[in-house]
């Protein structure tokens, strides 16, 4: 099964981490982090969000993201499951799942992963609300997160680009 | 040149998803020269890419940025700041 995945369809938390570890004896660690769909924000319910992607640049962007935490961790294997399409509170949206020897590099790299994710993935939610409909706006609360692993993101600024967009690699271009 | 446009989130709400365009450009073929040249090729153009509103660019599905060089048959796509994860 591909390491990367956008579908619409629920994951399985329970399989997925048992995959990373099926079959192999170095994995000391497994860490992992899930996100779902909260019905509020600090304005308003939301009844909805609906996920929208760039196919193609959304996987290569996750590999080569996760060829990136190989290299700063000691990442034995990982998984980054994100779901696309109109999903209700209380859906989960996205699994990220590092396998590592120590729980240092797993919770470290698990982490550097979600930080890059939020802001150098191309997906867009748009939050149905009580008043409509609207795309959500990108936080600086974000970049600052992936600034903390040496990274400069200009996602949510006005006008400028990502500095500190990583390069796709060989393997990320060979990615299905 | 001949480009793929792809338009993604607010972007294709207003511009539609994009498409095959043919592009002459007047200087150097940078990411920022295309996006200026799209302007002016509508109102609705004008508005969703307009100098100093937030819109990202990739180049064969790479994040790039204004001074990216395009050659002919690259994909180039413009969205909004991305809100993932």
């Amino acid at each position: 099964m591909s390491r990367v995945r956008i579908q619409e369809a629920d994951f399985d938390v329970g399989a997925e981490l048992a995959a990373l570890q099926d079959d192999r004896t170095d994995v000391g660690a497994v860490a992992s982090f899930v996100g779902c769909v909260r019905g509020h924000t600090r304005e308003d319910d939301v009844s909805a969000l609906t996920l929208e992607h760039y196919p193609g640049m959304t996987e290569r962007a996750i590999e080569a993201m996760i060829a990136e935490a190989n290299s700063r961790f000691g990442v034995l294997d990982a998984r980054v499951v994100h779901r696309v399409g109109r999903l209700m509170p209380g859906e989960r949206i996205v699994l990220v799942a590092v396998a590592a020897s120590h729980r240092r590099d797993a919770f470290q790299a698990c982490e550097f992963l979600m930080d890059y994710l939020k802001t150098q993935a191309p997906f867009w939610k748009k939050e149905t609300t009580p008043q409509g409909e609207r795309w959500v706006d990108a936080r600086t609360a974000d970049d600052v997160a992936l600034a903390r692993w040496g990274v400069a993101s200009g996602n949510a600024g006005a006008t400028t680009p990502w500095p500190g967009a990583i390069a796709h690699t060989d393997a990320a271009a060979d990615a299905p | 040149m001949r480009l793929t446009l792809k338009y993604f989130a607010s972007l294709r709400e207003a511009l539609g998803s994009g498409g095959l365009q043919e592009w002459t450009p007047d200087g150097a073929p940078t990411a920022a020269a295309l996006r200026a040249w799209l302007c002016a090729q509508s109102d609705a153009h004008a508005r969703a890419l307009a100098p100093g509103r937030a819109v990202r660019v990739a180049v064969d599905q790479a994040l790039a940025d204004d001074a990216t060089p395009l050659h002919d048959g690259a994909e180039v796509a413009f969205f909004p700041p991305v809100t993932g994860g």
